[in-house]
Formats: structure tokens, sequence, C-alpha cells
């Protein structure tokens, strides 16, 4: 899930674990009723675990939830499974510094991958029967590619989970004043124990449920903010107003296209071609369609309309998630004060010592709640928060756990064994994957900046898979040879890229096609390459190499694939009629922002 | 997703409900006791309406989705 979380907040949450000074005050403060709402939230998972146990038995329900999910909940832990507090967090605190451009990774960013998964990728990760990502590229290419997707994929998500839990304890520690160690092994230990009992199927419940928390919990923040803004129009009035008398930085900050026509145009030094093809096509469909984590959530659906719809249903929940998300950031722009009733001023992490009483863009969600909260909705938030972290991290373990078992163990160590071995070895690999999680929480909290490299690390996988998956779901003539070099030259371009520009900055320009050009368009046009290349290697490769047989491609191919004819279902009930009005309401939404 | 079984919605009405009757019970609290915590907005008592809210949400689905139901 944190794929796309903002690198800017990954490294500043590193920074901040070493500027961290225990002396440093808490935002917030808890009374009984906020404790008593956060002790809740924990012993219902802990009931969902333990009722859910007695449902996990076999392979098939503790990796794939008995694939009896309906289209809505796949739908509601699909888009929750990218709904960390991390990315919340995050994206609340890149609004306030850049704006509503920060909505693009919601809209643009997401929604025409997940209505492309839904409507065209969907029927072969499904009729295949696949258990995972590298599952279908074993169908499709055979062992080496697969192995090669699930070895990084297993070991990324082992990191990211870390990372995720290393996340979390910061943000206890900045809001609440917690110990990070204790918030590590509470979170941890509650994670473990509902994953390894309920399997998949329990990843999913707390995910739904996080889902409705962070709308109970944050959705009066935004409500309450534009009350006290005067609606939309007066909150802009109030901005421009900050703008001319200098309160506020200059800058668009409520258009969204308006200032991509050049590099140095807007705060982000990204061009629009960036965001279109890097973002919203290299980035986000790597993200949304191969990333297994999420594919994860859909494929446990109970049958292929659900698995189509639930991508789709998942996408007008994403369109409203800068509601929660992205407005709070900007209405802190103008309603945030200093207890002296002065306009207040985030700043980047690094200023945001304890010993400069400021507080840094990313506690602007943080600093909302509080300024609105009163107690029990103040515990609410902060319960949202924790359900957040939580679930991301079971979200990477679960995931981790059927790669580990279906596409490691299972084929290179033990070939035949029973069922329940599997669910054992599935159970087992949830808590190793706690335990090595941990041990990253530390590792991260030792080595300053590694944050930030554990983000790059992932963006160097997923944006090749895209390219390898797209071309072999897609083009029948695609060979083993075409996706096994596709794969790994793809990956090698993305972290030849990145080194590069590390090395030597000015290799910027021509990464990403511009001097003026800032690391979040280096992100964009990285992955762009890196799927470039993987596309090319492969369909070269593919042409001079034996394809196999249409017949041998059943269920993984388009045009090779006969799929399953659907019953005529009422127009309101038809996953192309959603598709439609998602699509509309995506184009009404740009174009309301433009 | 029920088959027999306890459907997520379910925990999700419960749990909103708990919620709601919690944070609803400050918000009448304030409003009886004229007491108020000091967070900007005070006087539109959140709490109360957003509680019930919640709590009217939570009942909702705990009824309509609650064990041994089948629909």
């Amino acid at each position: 899930m944190s794929g796309l979380a903002p690198n800017i907040f990954a490294a500043s949450v590193s920074s901040a674990s070493h500027a961290l000074a225990l002396a440093a005050p808490s935002l917030a403060h808890l009374g009984a009723l906020d404790i008593a709402v956060i002790a809740i939230y924990f012993v219902m998972v802990i009931w969902i675990g333990f009722y859910l146990k007695g449902q996990a038995n076999t392979s098939e329900e503790f990796f794939m939830a008995g694939r009896e999910m309906t289209a809505w909940i796949a739908g509601l832990s699909f888009v929750s499974a990218n709904l960390g507090s991390l990315e919340l967090m995050g994206w609340a605190g890149s609004a306030y510094q850049y704006g509503i451009l920060a909505a693009h990774w919601y809209w643009v960013g997401a929604i025409p991958a997940m209505l492309f998964l839904g409507m065209v990728m969907m029927p072969f990760y499904y009729v295949c029967k696949t258990h995972s990502v590298p599952g279908y590229l074993k169908l499709r290419y055979g062992q080496g590619a697969s192995f090669v997707a699930a070895v990084s994929f297993a070991f990324m998500t082992v990191l990211m989970s870390g990372v995720n839990m290393f996340a979390m304890a910061v943000v206890m520690k900045v809001v609440l004043g917690w110990n990070l160690s204790f918030s590590i092994i509470v979170s941890s230990l509650a994670v473990a124990a509902y994953v390894a009992l309920g399997g998949l199927r329990s990843a999913i419940f707390n995910e739904v449920l996080q889902f409705m928390l962070i709308w109970g919990g944050a959705l009066l923040v935004p409500i309450l903010g534009l009350v006290e803004s005067g609606g939309w129009n007066g909150f802009k009035a109030k901005l421009a107003h900050n703008i001319a008398t200098g309160l506020t930085p200059a800058g668009d900050y409520t258009h969204m296209w308006r200032s991509m026509g050049h590099f140095a145009d807007n705060p982000m030094g990204i061009h629009w071609t960036g965001i279109v093809f890097g973002l919203g096509f290299a980035i986000s469909f790597g993200y949304w369609t191969t990333d297994f984590l999420v594919v994860q959530r859909v494929l446990a659906a109970n049958n292929l309309r659900s698995a189509r719809m639930a991508p789709v249903i998942g996408s007008f929940f994403k369109m409203a998630v800068p509601f929660i998300v992205i407005l709070p950031g900007l209405l802190g722009l103008v309603v945030l004060q200093n207890p002296d009733g002065s306009l207040m001023h985030l700043v980047p992490q690094n200023l945001a010592t304890p010993e400069s009483g400021l507080h840094s863009y990313n506690e602007v969600l943080p600093l909302m709640l509080v300024r609105y909260c009163s107690p029990g909705l103040l515990g609410l938030g902060i319960t949202a928060l924790i359900a957040g972290f939580m679930s991301g991290m079971a979200g990477n373990v679960s995931a981790f756990s059927a790669v580990w078992t279906y596409d490691i163990y299972q084929p290179m160590i033990n070939k035949t064994a029973k069922d329940e071995h599997y669910v054992a070895v599935g159970r087992w690999a949830t808590i190793w994957g706690v335990i090595i999680s941990i041990g990253t929480a530390y590792l991260v909290m030792s080595m300053a900046g590694i944050m930030d490299y554990v983000q790059a690390l992932f963006s160097f996988f997923i944006s090749p898979l895209l390219g390898v998956v797209l071309v072999g779901m897609l083009w029948p003539r695609a060979t083993k040879s075409g996706g096994f070099w596709g794969l790994l030259l793809g990956t090698l371009t993305s972290i030849g890229l990145w080194a590069w520009v590390k090395a030597d900055p000015a290799a910027l320009r021509y990464v990403a096609l511009s001097p003026d050009a800032r690391d979040m368009a280096e992100n964009m046009y990285r992955a762009l390459w890196s799927v470039i290349v993987s596309m090319g290697v492969n369909i070269i490769v593919s042409l001079f190499t034996k394809p196999k047989t249409l017949a041998e491609l059943d269920g993984v191919v388009m045009g090779a694939t006969k799929l399953p004819v659907e019953e005529p279902v009422p127009f309101y009930k038809n996953e192309w009629f959603w598709t439609v009005i998602a699509g509309v309401v995506f184009l009404a939404l740009n174009i309301y922002f433009w | 997703m029920h088959s027999g079984h306890i459907s997520i919605w379910f925990f999700i009405g419960v749990l909103l409900s708990v919620y709601g009757a919690l944070i609803a019970a400050y918000g009448v609290f304030e409003l009886i006791t004229g007491q108020h915590a000091n967070v900007v907005l005070w006087n539109l008592h959140a709490p109360a309406w957003w509680g019930a809210l919640m709590l009217l949400l939570g009942l909702f689905y705990s009824i309509k989705f609650r064990p041994g139901r089948n629909d």
C-alpha cells in the first residue's frame, strides 16, 4: 500500500525519528473516553480474528478468503488496502504545501487504472484461478519471471510492513507522546493475532472496518472546516486574501491542471506529461493492476461479476477520499491558528524541531483533528489513524504469506504436501512476516534516511511488472523469454536511472526531461522509462523466440480465452454502466477543479 | 457473506453503535451541563449529532445484518 505514499513524508518520518527529542510535547492529550474508544477497537479486531479462525481451515479459505467476498466488501477492501495513515497524513501535508495538485494521486493516479483493472484485466486474473500475481506470471510466462516477481514482492512486503509499523510509532509519538516500542509491539501483536488466526478474510474484514472508521473519524474535520471557512467560496476568498497580504506563499492552490504547462510553473516541479503518462499510466497502472497486495482483495470476490465490480465500486470511494484528506490539508491553510490568534505556518520536517515550537506539514491532519474534535471524537480520529496503519501492515503480511506459500515454498521447497500443511506454512509465514517487520522497523529507526531508500526500492519492481503483465495479458505472441528479460531489464533500468540521479543530480534533466523537475517528477518519468523498456524488451525478445500455442494460453491471454458468459442483469447492476458513470464523475471533477 | 456466518456489516454495526452511543452521550452531557471541550465550533455540538448519526447507522447495520438473519 505504501507504494504510492509520498516520498516526502517517508523521508520526513525517517528524519523525524532522530529529531524526536523525548521532551517534545505531544499534539493531543487523550481523555478516558478517547482511551476507551481506542481500546474498544483493539478488542474488536482480536474478537474478529478469533471468530474467523474457524473459517480459515483450508488454503482457499486462509489465502483467498474462500473466494466468497461480495463486490462491495472486495471493493472497499481494495481501496482500503491503499488508505493507510502514511497516505492520509502525507497527502494532507502535501495538500497544505502544494494545494489541490495532491489530488492527482487520488484521481488521475488511480481511477483510470482501477477501471481498466475491472473491465479489461480482471477476467484473466479471475478466470485462471491464480492465487497471486506471481502465480499469474507462472501460468503466462513460466517459473523464471514468476520467481523473480515472487521473491522481490515477498522481500518488499515485509520491508514495507516494517516501514509502516515504524511510521505509525513515530506518528503516535508525535501526536500522543507514546513510546515508540510500545506502539510497535502492541500493533504488531494485534496484527499477528488477527491475520494468523483468520487469514485474508480477517485482513479484509479489518480493512472494511478501518474504511468505516476513517470516514467516521475524519469526515467531521472537513465539514467543520468548511463551516468555519464559510464554505468553499469562503475558503477561496480567505486564501486569496492571505496570499495578497503575504501571509501564505503565492501559488495556485485550488486548480489541478492550469499550472502544469511547465515544470517551473508549479511547486511540485511537474509537467502534465509526467502526471498523465508517468503517474496516470506507469505508476498508477503498475500499482493498481499488478501489485498483488491490492489485486489479492479482488481475487477473493465470489464471482467474476463481483470481481469486475469491486474496482469500479472502489473507484467511487477513491474519488471521494480527497474530501477527507486533501480538503483538510487545504483548509489548514486558512483556519489553523497559533495560540495568539495569528495564522499558523507549518514548515518542512527538518525545521519543525521541538525547540522551534513549529509544526511540520505532515502534522496538518492531527492539528485539524485536535482543533475540532472533542473527547470521544478525538479518540475516534486517532483510532482511524491506528486502524489505517494496522490494516496496512496486515495487508502486507497477508500478501507476503500467500506469495511465500504459493510462489516460493510450494514450487521450490515442498511441492506435494497436504492442504493443511500449506495453511500451517501460511500461518507461520504470517508470524515470521510480523517478526521480520518488527526487525525492519527497528532497522529504519536506527538508520537515518533508510525509509526513503525502501520507498525507492519498492518503486523499482512495480512499473516493470506492469510492462510484463500488460503485454502478456493482451498479446498472445509474448514469450517466456520475452517476459523474463522484460522484467529484468525494466527493473535494471529503474534502478540504473535512480542511481544515476543519486550519483549526479544534474542527470535529472535527462531522466525527467527538464532541469526544473523535482523529486516527484523524477519518480514519474523513471517509472515511465521503466515500463517502456520492460514492454519494448518483452516485445522484441518475443518476436525472436517461440511462442506458446493459443490452446496453452487459454484462461490467461485476451484472444485465447473464452470468458464465461455472464447472466444478464438490469442496467443498474451492470459493471459497464457503473464504469461509464465513474468515468463521467472523474472527468467532471477534473474539469471543475481544472 | 452470510452463509450461516456473522457478516462483516454486523461487526461494523456493533462498533458504530458503541462508538455512537459513547460520543452522543458525551455530547448530551455537554449540552446539559454547559461544560464544553476547548475546541473550535464547540457551539455546534458536533459530538451530540455526529454520535447520534453513528448510533443510528450502527443500529441499522446491527439489526439488518444480525446473526441468523439470511438476506
